[in-house]
Order: structure tokens, then sequence, then C-alpha cells
């Protein structure tokens, strides 16, 4: 049985068309053009338990207008959504005791106080017995490294630090499920990395059910076995993410090593990306691979040779480019 | 657990234990803030000696005679008595709170977590009360020994002290639902500090913190004490006076407890309403 499943879920915001200038501005006033804008457009997708899935696409695609309706902060504009067998916008205590929500552009704890108190706040709130709490909180912090910053102000840790309070935050009522909007952003790369270590082993202890937004392809590559990629609003791909290069990467990267300087004549077989010496990248069709490196076998001395799928954000790029824009109805 | 806590009674305790707890907490934090609680009393206490000056020059000459009803030195004894009414029925940063909560979406912590905003809210404030009424009670008490040749009208009797509580305590009430029902608005206009600040200009002299509601024209006089904002400064200052008696004293904590109730349910209402809207456009 699945434990999150989404049905045909819309969005539609209706968004205030603001004239140019003071004229109208004052016209805005009595008379209003709005423009429906769809967040999200006929999104169905099941997720079982102890799965990690990313959610991916670029900015304004609806990955977190999604995130919010599961979450229940927002209600659909129709199609429906069960998580943990709840529908989440009717707020149960039932349903919020068994999920959390981080999101990495907000924060939820108390600024001024140290993470301790919010976090002895967050044991009344979700009334958890203390011995379950403090094992809880003394693992979390452990994982992170974090031990020796919970007495200190908020407002004083950097933000790699803040970020992993917030998550001890949401993790201490052990939820079920956890989404994840953008929980690295803006973090650097050790940060980010102790984020990624400490999802991983918290799922492989626990097998909660993750599904997380990401910009950094590094997260999701570390995480997440399924993706499912949005752009505007539609879900255009669901599957592994070594599918999506299947799908959507029609390039194959072919690095060669000459023996001698590179010649110059190779742009016949495919795209030259880089040339440095002796070694050169070549974008060639996947069906033509084969063929291309037979020929220039034959016609050069080659000492190395290499076949790789590009990296997985240009092919990620590429679906965001590839996918039709939407239908904006004015 | 013990056997008396079955079903429904079980929830609603487990619900009062939360808020209880939410309190305690919250008590702890607002005591590491002492210091300046404690400051913040004392330098509330420089206006009241430029108004003593004041009134006691507008008085001047005649002491003993009365301005609509007050005595000098009542007057006096009111002004300062609206202190401690201000202490129960101010809310700095609640409504503003609320409001900020709503525009930039913190107000989300309360929707996915298993607690109901309004309710945190109360906890928390009471909170910060106690935590206040504890601290400012000395430099208050010291205050009030200072200035106890201006109470000449006599040591209340029991049935006054308990009345004066009990506003006090409603007093409370009728400022929190008030001041929320204000945040609310954030739901409907993104900006309201505008609003706040007509409505705190107001408050501070429609409630009688200024001066006593008495000398207004009888028409005003009586207009503004059928409106809750008396409730949060006039009220309670006069019921210790003694100058509300019997009848009058039990109809005004009717009032009182009948625009707390108002408030509270006001309050309910447009929070629920506030977060459909919320959550069909914006989140």
């Amino acid at each position: 049985m699945p434990i999150i499943e989404a049905q045909g879920l819309t969005k539609t915001y209706k968004v205030f068309q603001k004239k140019d200038g003071l004229l109208g501005a004052l016209r805005g006033l009595y008379h209003r053009e709005y423009k429906e804008v769809k967040a999200v457009d006929d999104v169905s997708f099941t997720i079982e338990p102890g799965e990690m899935v990313a959610f991916l696409g670029p900015n304004g695609a609806g990955k977190t207008t999604t995130l919010k309706m599961l979450s229940g902060l927002i209600y659909p504009t129709s199609g429906t959504a069960q998580v943990l067998d709840f529908l989440p916008w009717k707020r149960e205590d039932e349903f919020r005791r068994k999920f959390a929500l981080v999101m990495g552009q907000k924060n939820q704890l108390w600024w001024d106080l140290p993470a301790a108190d919010s976090f002895q706040l967050h044991r009344e709130i979700y009334s958890l017995p203390l011995a379950d709490f403090e094992k809880t909180l003394a693992d979390l912090t452990e994982l992170l490294g974090v031990q020796k910053l919970t007495r200190q102000a908020v407002r004083e840790l950097s933000l790699g630090e803040r970020m992993k309070m917030e998550l001890i935050a949401a993790l201490l009522h052990q939820p079920e499920v956890l989404l994840l909007d953008e929980p690295t952003i803006g973090l650097d790369v050790v940060a980010q990395v102790a984020i990624q270590k400490c999802l991983r082993e918290y799922h492989s202890q626990r097998g909660v059910t993750m599904l997380l937004t990401s910009h950094y392809m590094r997260d999701i590559e570390a995480l997440c076995d399924r993706v499912l990629v949005i752009t505007h609003g539609k879900l255009v791909y669901d599957g592994p993410l070594v599918g999506l290069t299947d799908r959507f990467g029609a390039e194959k990267l072919v690095k060669l090593l000459f023996d001698g300087p590179a010649p110059s004549d190779l742009g016949r077989f495919g795209e030259v990306t880089k040339v440095e010496g002796p070694t050169v990248d070549l974008k060639v069709e996947r069906t033509r691979v084969a063929e291309v490196l037979g020929a220039i076998l034959d016609a050069y001395n080659i000492v190395d040779v290499s076949v790789q799928d590009p990296p997985l954000e240009q092919t990620i790029a590429k679906v965001f480019q590839q996918a039709e824009p939407a239908n904006v109805d004015a | 657990m013990s056997t008396l806590e079955l079903g429904a009674p079980r929830s609603m305790y487990r619900s009062v234990r939360k808020y209880a707890k939410i309190y305690r907490a919250s008590l702890v934090e607002r005591m590491a803030y002492r210091s300046d609680f404690l400051l913040g009393t004392v330098l509330r206490f420089l206006p009241m000696i430029t108004t003593i000056l004041l009134w006691q020059a507008i008085y001047k000459g005649g002491e003993d005679s009365t301005q609509a009803g007050f005595r000098l030195n009542e007057m006096i004894a009111y002004l300062l008595l609206t202190n401690i009414s201000r202490i129960f029925s101010s809310m700095p940063g609640l409504a503003g709170g609320i409001a900020r909560d709503i525009r930039e979406g913190t107000l989300k912590k309360y929707l996915i977590q298993p607690i109901d905003m309004i309710g945190y809210l109360v906890s928390y404030r009471m909170a910060h009360k106690t935590a206040y009424v504890v601290i400012s009670a000395l430099p208050y008490a010291l205050l009030f020994y200072v200035c106890r040749g201006f109470f000449d009208t006599g040591w209340p009797d029991l049935l006054t002290w308990v009345a004066y509580l009990v506003s006090l305590i409603l007093a409370f009430f009728v400022g929190f639902y008030f001041e929320v029902c204000v945040g609310m608005v954030g739901f409907w206009f993104l900006e309201v500090t505008s609003l706040l600040y007509i409505v705190m200009t107001l408050n501070f002299f429609i409630s009688g913190h200024m001066l006593p509601l008495d000398f207004l024209p009888p028409f005003w006089a009586s207009f503004l004490k059928a409106l809750p904002f008396q409730y949060m400064a006039y009220f309670p200052a006069v019921v210790v006076l003694g100058k509300v008696r019997g009848q009058d004293l039990a109809i005004g904590l009717l009032g009182e407890l009948f625009w707390a109730i108002f408030f509270m349910m006001l309050a309910r209402t447009l929070y629920t309403r506030g977060l459909r809207r919320y959550s069909a456009f914006g989140g």
C-alpha cells in the first residue's frame, strides 16, 4: 500500500495583474484583472513506504506547491492526495504527529534562544515521552556532530549549523514521512554532505519515507533512486535516476586521448566540447557511438578512450528546456 | 495512567496538559529576560512623575474640589491604577506578530505541527504576563508605597478585592482576544502596520488610560463605556477605587465577560476563515 498517493493534483492561483504607472494602479483599485496560473497541473504519483524520492524541476515548476499540498498547507483546486491514509489539508493531529516538513528557506526555531529550548518546546507540542525524546535527540546531535551547539542562541549559528538544528527539530517526533524543500540551499559543500549523510543514515536506520526537492544534483545522486521531474506544473518523468539519461540524454560523451596533438577535423563526428593538447571531449549521438568510435580508431592513433553519459546536470537542464512551455490563459 | 482519564476526557486532559507545559516552558524562557523587564518597569515610572505634577497644577487651589467626580488624590490614584490594568490588558507585539506570521509564511508551523495557534499564543502570553507580574511586583509595591498618600479612600473591602481581581483577569482576555482579532486582519490585508498604529493610539484614549472616561461629555462617556476598550484600563481602576458598586459592578463585570467571549469567538471565526483563504490562495 502506498504511503503517499496523489491523484490529478491541480493547483490554480489567481494572480492580480498590476498595470504600469500611476493611472494603471488607480484603475486596479476598482477593476482588477486576474490571470490564472496553473502551478500544478494534473499530477499523479504514488510513493511506497521507505522510498527516497527526489522532486526535480526548474524554479517555479510547482515542486514546492506540490509539497505544500501534501503537507496540508494549501488545498488543491482539484484532484486529491492521501498521505499516511489521511487527507493532508484536514490537518488532523494524528496526521500531523506523523510527518514533518523542512523548508530550507524558512526556519521554525526560536531565533533568540538556544536550539535546545526549541527542542524542548517540540517535546511539549508533540507530547513526546522524556526518555524517547532524549534518546532521539542524543542520536541526532551525534549524527550531525552538533552536540556542543545546542546551548547557543540560534541566531549565532552559521547557516549550515542552523539547518542541522532545523533537521533535528523536524525529526524529534520520528515522523514516518519527511518532506524536504531545498534542505541544502545556500550551504557549502561540507555542510551539504553532512546533511546528506544524516538523511541517508536516518533513512537506513528508521526506514522513513522521504520526498525532497533540491537544486543540487549531488543531493539527488547521493540520496534518491527515483526521481519525479516536474516542469510547468506537469509531471514529465517518473522513474529511476539512471533512466533519466536513457530517456533524455540523447548524446554520449566520448573522451579521447591521442598519441600526439589532437587533430582538428573531429567536428565531422560530433560536437567538440573541449580540446586540451592531446585530449578531446566529443559529444556524439547515442546511436552513432559505435560507428564514430570505429572510424576514429581507424583514422588515428588513440592512446585511451572512454564513453560516458554527459553530466546529470546537463541532462536535467535539457529536460527542462525540452518541456513545452505552459499554456497560460489570460 | 490512571483509570480516570478515558476517552474524550483523556484527550482533553492531554490537551490541557500540553498547553500547560507550553506555559511552563515559555515561563522559563520569559524569566530569562527579567532584567529587561525590570528596567522596562522602572522606566515606565518616569512619565508618571510628570503626570502627577501636571494634575497637581490643574487642580491647584482646589485640591478637595472634584472634577467629573474625581478629587486630585483620586485622580492620581486612578492614573497609577490604570498602569496595573495595562499590565494585564496590553499585548505588545501580539497583533503585529500574527500579521507577520501570515505575511512571511511562518504561520505554517502552526499548520504542520499538532498545535493550535491561538491556544499556543494564549499559553505563551499568560507565561509572559506571569513573569512580568512576578518581576515587577516589587518595584510596583515600592511605587505604591511611596504614593500611598494619594490613596485616601481607605482600604477596599474583600468583595471589592475579588471583583478587582476578576476584572483584571478578564481584562487580560479582552485585551488578548481583541489583539488577536486585529492581527487576523493580516489574512485579508498584507500590510497592517498603520491599522495597528491607529488602534493603539486610539486605545490609549478610549480605554481611559490617559484620563477617566467621566471627564468626557456625558454622551461620549456613556458611549465609550459601552465599548470593550474601557475594560483595558478604566474599569478595573474604578472598581478598586470603589467608584462602581452593587448592581453597576455586576453589570460591568458581566459586560467584561461578554466582550471577552465575544472577541474569543470572533478571533476563532476570523482564524478559521482566514486559514481557508490562506490555504486556497497563498501558502
